[in-house]
């Protein structure tokens, strides 16, 4: 929610500390990404607000937040997308040294279905209802590997095989309607993972299965980024699936990255309000029961505008009056890894042992 | 921690959404669209004609000119009839004028009819379900079955080319839409979660079909209603045009001024476009109307 | 004495087909023999994924589902005999909470007249503003609410007006399904604090129906987990995680991440194999024979396990033949068949860092 009195939208001009920075050239750098969405007679919201995102080879980021924190715009821009109308994107995505954002639409559809893939929440909405699952995989053999239509086939077979669905052969013939939502999400990995893509980006994968089914696909997931060095982007509301499977974590609220750091620093010891905030809002399988939950005040839809100060700030347990006025700057701790955007940051946790 | 934290906040943040149900929020968004302004516009303008006739046309629509005409010369638009005269020397612009009575006359009366009758049995069918609903359902799915437009010649021809009956054929036709689309519109909401809600408080269950059901499946009823107006006037003008209409003469019925123009295509083409024009503007009014109304009342699109 | 006593509870939905004439086909058996009961003031947990039969479950409890069989007993009445006005009169003792706030409430209707209309309903006399505020303050929202309408609110705020409307005749039970599944993670807390804190103030009864078993064991006094219709475990609460018996009960937990890498890392899988089979075919015996990691060659095929108590375990109830020997853990998990690769159990067969480390450095 952006505020129109807020004045004209400024990117903040202090240089930020990039999230997740590797010494090697990372495979995926967005730089100061910011997405704004503009329709006639409405305030314009700045869904993402320079942003900094480094993804290696062979590593898994995780991009947690609620509903408006951007997380899901960030990737969809990045991809390009967004489409153009009513959409202003700013910033840089390089993606192996070629800047999406400025690629001609034909040769950024090309990277995109060879190089990077995308799955997403509602594996329904992405499959074609009138095509078989073994026509769409093949399809995408074809075009983007060359293989004739037999080795399409056969190899569509295999990848079906790959993401445990038995019978491949036979599954190769049913229609999206035909296959279970666990299933069709299998199938949705196996299209991606038809051009053996090198950055995988995993829009809430999970949300919309079971818990048993969902814990397949995470598995599925994670063997993949072990055994194929493919880099994974995975965008989730849950800190318990990012907990298990990032190599790096960042927290997004409002459109800007508040807190980021390698998984078990972050988890073990979490220095921003929101992400504290997270934590102790949703009750956990192991704590011992009568724990009370500490919910986050109010809802995601209350915040200020990050050019008035810290966004979560009208949420927060811990505002002072530094939080309004400037935003606050992503910085690194005493850990370089570890950015944390936060004035009034939570006390660090005594460490036993 | 105060479990009230924030609520204030949330409350205060969207002014321009302070009170007001589904229509009010609804007029609230209409007001903002363009295609709705212009669709009312139109509207607006075809009942306003419709209504001041008497006092918008120049002339009578059957008062006859003869000075200047002469057969096979159709006197064009001048400083007297801005439009021309027609094959019968009457001044052009009375007769548009006066046509938008008609064209209202018909759309009000036979949607009216039409909604009526449709609206029951839909109200019906959703209302009670089971074997009344197949009951109805199979009776609309029969009207459904035969053609609309033999359907109204074989009530012009029961009696006879009158405007009544052109009323009632293009109210026929209604029936069947309207009463399947109440019916289809009740039965989502009687499935919805508030008519599930008002069960397990022990609401009776007339009471959740008119006090809930009925006034949440009214919506498409409205965007159908005015996209039914703009079928109305078309379908008026199409029967007139085939001599289905009033065989009075005096009445400029915009179809048939149509109709009867096409003998003169050649050496009045002006004619023809004048009615033509008529029943465009009346009738995207309608359909834009419509169509910003199906937009505003989308409970998707709230927020 | 049980508030609440479900016994052999049966909801079979019949499948039909024909053009002309409906023929039953064949049954959904939604919720298939269901014993339950929940003491007062006390909280019953339902899990399961989605085609337990939860919900169903819970709609039956309520008689918003035709019975097929079975008694659900409410302070001594058999609900399912009871019809029309006298059934009307009993639902003001019990009241539901729904899952999705915007879709339980009639977008035409102002905050004051949802609140109200239970009070009308249930022949409450007029005026309604003061108990309409007291209620809005019981749930936590402003005063100012009463006349502002439902998609006004954000998420959380709604759904506080759904259980502002199932408190406002003072019920015994509620039963709530999903309760905070829609709400955003930081929301979630609020409504389920609100939940315990009106139970502790109003004396409420709960059945809580959720898929989260993390939100449905914070909640819960004793947690029921359903598999294709039926109990399969009932445990206490605290004793769930710690010692969960039923195999279906240890995969599910097993299943839930933990936001906490350490235990992650350290976590045993066990991972579930193939889909759930449908409600209108259940595979014979134990309904969860055709998942089940611990299947044994006999009995769980041709013969249905009833719930009964483990010697050792008194606050447990266990559908499963074989629950003696997997608590004593002399049956293993059997993972991995040669078609479904993902269902290697991670942390048993790799070192928790070994993957990390090579993972996070390329070379």
């Amino acid at each position: 929610m952006t505020d129109p009195s807020a004045g004209p939208l400024t990117t903040t001009s202090v240089r930020e500390a990039v999230p997740g920075q590797v010494r090697a050239e990372p495979l995926l750098k967005i730089r100061d990404l910011t997405v704004t969405f503009a329709s006639r007679g409405r305030a314009a919201v700045r869904a993402v607000d320079g942003v900094n995102l480094d993804v290696a080879a062979g590593s898994t980021v995780g991009i947690v937040g609620e509903s408006g924190s951007g997380k899901s715009v960030t990737s969809l821009a990045a991809m390009g997308l967004l489409g153009r109308r009513g959409v202003e994107i700013r910033g840089s995505v390089d993606f192996d040294g070629s800047d999406l954002l400025h690629m001609p639409e034909q040769e950024l559809r090309a990277v995109r279905g060879r190089e990077i893939a995308m799955i997403f929440q509602d594996p329904m909405s992405s499959l074609n209802p009138v095509l078989t699952v073994g026509r769409q995989i093949t399809e995408i053999l074809v075009r983007h590997r060359g293989l004739s239509g037999r080795q399409a086939r056969d190899r569509a077979a295999e990848l079906l095989q790959s993401v445990g669905i038995g019978d491949s052969l036979r599954r190769l013939k049913s229609f999206p309607h035909q296959l279970s939502g666990g299933m069709r999400q299998r199938v949705m990995i196996a299209m991606a993972l038809a051009c053996e893509p090198r950055l995988l980006i995993a829009d809430e994968p999970t949300t919309a299965l079971d818990v048993t089914i969902s814990a397949q696909i995470l598995e599925l997931l994670r063997r993949l980024v072990a055994d194929t060095q493919t880099a994974l982007v995975l965008i989730t509301h849950d800190l318990g699936v990012v907990a298990g499977l990032c190599d790096t974590v960042h927290v997004m609220y409002s459109g800007r990255i508040v807190e980021s750091a390698p998984r078990r620093p972050l988890f073990a010891d979490p220095r921003h309000p929101y992400t504290t905030g997270l934590l102790a809002s949703v009750p956990r399988l192991d704590a011992p029961r009568g724990v009370p939950l500490l919910p986050i005040p109010g809802s995601p839809s209350d915040t200020l505008p990050w050019a008035r100060g810290c966004a979560f700030s009208p949420r927060c347990t811990r505002q002072v009056d530094a939080c309004l006025g400037a935003p606050p700057v992503l910085e690194p701790l005493a850990l370089p890894s570890h950015l944390l955007r936060c004035v009034n940051p939570v006390p660090p946790r005594k460490h036993l042992g | 921690m105060s479990l009230t934290a924030g609520v204030e906040l949330a409350a205060g943040e969207r002014p321009e959404s302070a009170g007001g149900g589904l229509y009010r929020d609804a007029f609230r968004r209409l007001r903002r669209s363009p295609t709705a302004i212009v669709g009312a516009a139109l509207v607006l303008l075809f009942v306003f004609v419709a209504v001041f006739a008497p006092l918008l046309a120049p002339y009578s629509p059957t008062a006859v000119d003869l000075t200047d005409i002469r057969p096979g010369v159709f006197p064009g638009p001048s400083a007297e009839h801005p439009l021309g005269l027609d094959q019968l020397g009457r001044d052009e612009l009375s007769r548009i004028i006066y046509g938008a009575r008609y064209s209202l006359l018909i759309g009000v009366v036979s949607l009216s009819l039409g909604a009526a009758v449709g609206l029951t049995l839909g109200l019906l069918a959703g209302a009670f379900g089971g074997w009344v609903d197949s009951l109805v359902m199979r009776l609309v799915d029969i009207m459904l079955a035969v053609p609309s437009l033999l359907l109204a010649i074989g009530i012009a021809a029961l009696l006879g080319p009158r405007l009544i009956s052109v009323m009632i054929a293009i109210a026929v036709v209604n029936v069947p839409i309207f009463a399947r689309l109440l019916r289809g519109s009740m039965l989502a909401q009687r499935r919805s979660d508030y008519a599930l809600a008002a069960r397990s408080l022990g609401v009776t269950r007339s009471r959740i079909v008119l006090q809930h059901v009925f006034p949440n499946s009214l919506a498409p009823v409205i965007v159908q209603g005015t996209l039914a107006l703009a079928t109305a006037i078309i379908e008026a003008a199409g029967l007139a045009f085939l001599g289905l209409g009033s065989p009075d003469p005096a009445i400029p019925e915009w179809g048939r001024m149509l109709a009867e123009t096409n003998a003169f295509l050649a050496s009045a083409p002006l004619l023809a476009l004048w009615p033509g024009l008529a029943i465009v503007l009346s009738v995207m009014g309608f359909y834009l109307l419509g169509e910003a109304l199906r937009e505003a009342l989308d409970p998707k699109l709230r927020r | 004495m049980s508030l609440l006593e479900v016994r052999g509870l049966k909801v079979h939905f019949p499948i039909k087909k024909g053009i002309v004439l409906d023929r039953t086909v064949g049954q959904v058996r939604a919720v298939d023999g269901v014993d339950l009961s929940v003491e007062k003031g006390r909280t019953l947990g339902v899990v399961g994924e989605s085609g337990c039969g939860k919900s169903t479950l819970g709609r039956a409890v309520l008689q918003l589902e035709p019975i097929t069989a079975g008694t659900v007993v409410f302070d001594g009445e058999d609900l399912s005999r009871l019809r029309g006005s006298a059934l009307r009169a009993m639902r003001r003792r019990m009241q539901m909470v729904f899952q999705d706030p915007l879709a339980s409430l009639d977008p035409r209707q102002s905050v004051a007249s949802v609140l109200a209309e239970p009070l009308r309903t249930h022949g409450v006399k007029g005026p309604y503003e003061k108990r309409v505020r007291e209620l809005l303050d019981l749930v936590g929202l402003p005063g100012s609410a009463a006349n502002r309408f439902p998609h006004e609110f954000s998420g959380g705020q709604r759904q506080r007006i759904g259980i502002a409307r199932a408190i406002a005749l003072n019920p015994e039970l509620i039963i709530a399904d999903e309760p905070v599944s829609a709400l955003d993670v930081s929301i979630q807390a609020q409504v389920v604090n609100l939940l315990e804190e009106l139970q502790e103030r109003l004396g409420l009864t709960y059945l809580v129906i959720a898929h989260d078993l993390a939100v449905v064991r914070h909640i819960s006094d004793d947690v029921a987990v359903m598999y294709l219709g039926s109990v399969v475990e009932i445990a206490r609460a605290d004793e769930l995680y710690a010692r969960p018996l039923h195999p279906y009960t240890i995969a599910l937990l097993s299943a839930i991440p933990i936001p906490d890498p350490e235990v992650e890392d350290r976590r045993e899988r066990v991972l579930l194999t193939g889909e759930l089979p449908s409600a209108a075919n259940p595979p014979p015996g134990c309904r969860f024979h055709s998942r089940c990691p611990f299947r044994q060659p006999t009995r769980c095929a041709d013969e249905v396990p009833a719930l009964r108590v483990l010697e050792g375990f008194p606050g447990s109830q266990v559908a499963c033949h074989f629950a003696e020997q997997i608590a004593a853990r002399e049956l293993k998990p059997v993972h991995a068949e040669a078609a479904e690769p993902a269902a290697t159990a991670h942390g048993t067969d790799t070192p928790p860092d070994s993957r990390r480390s090579s993972a996070g450095s390329p070379s």
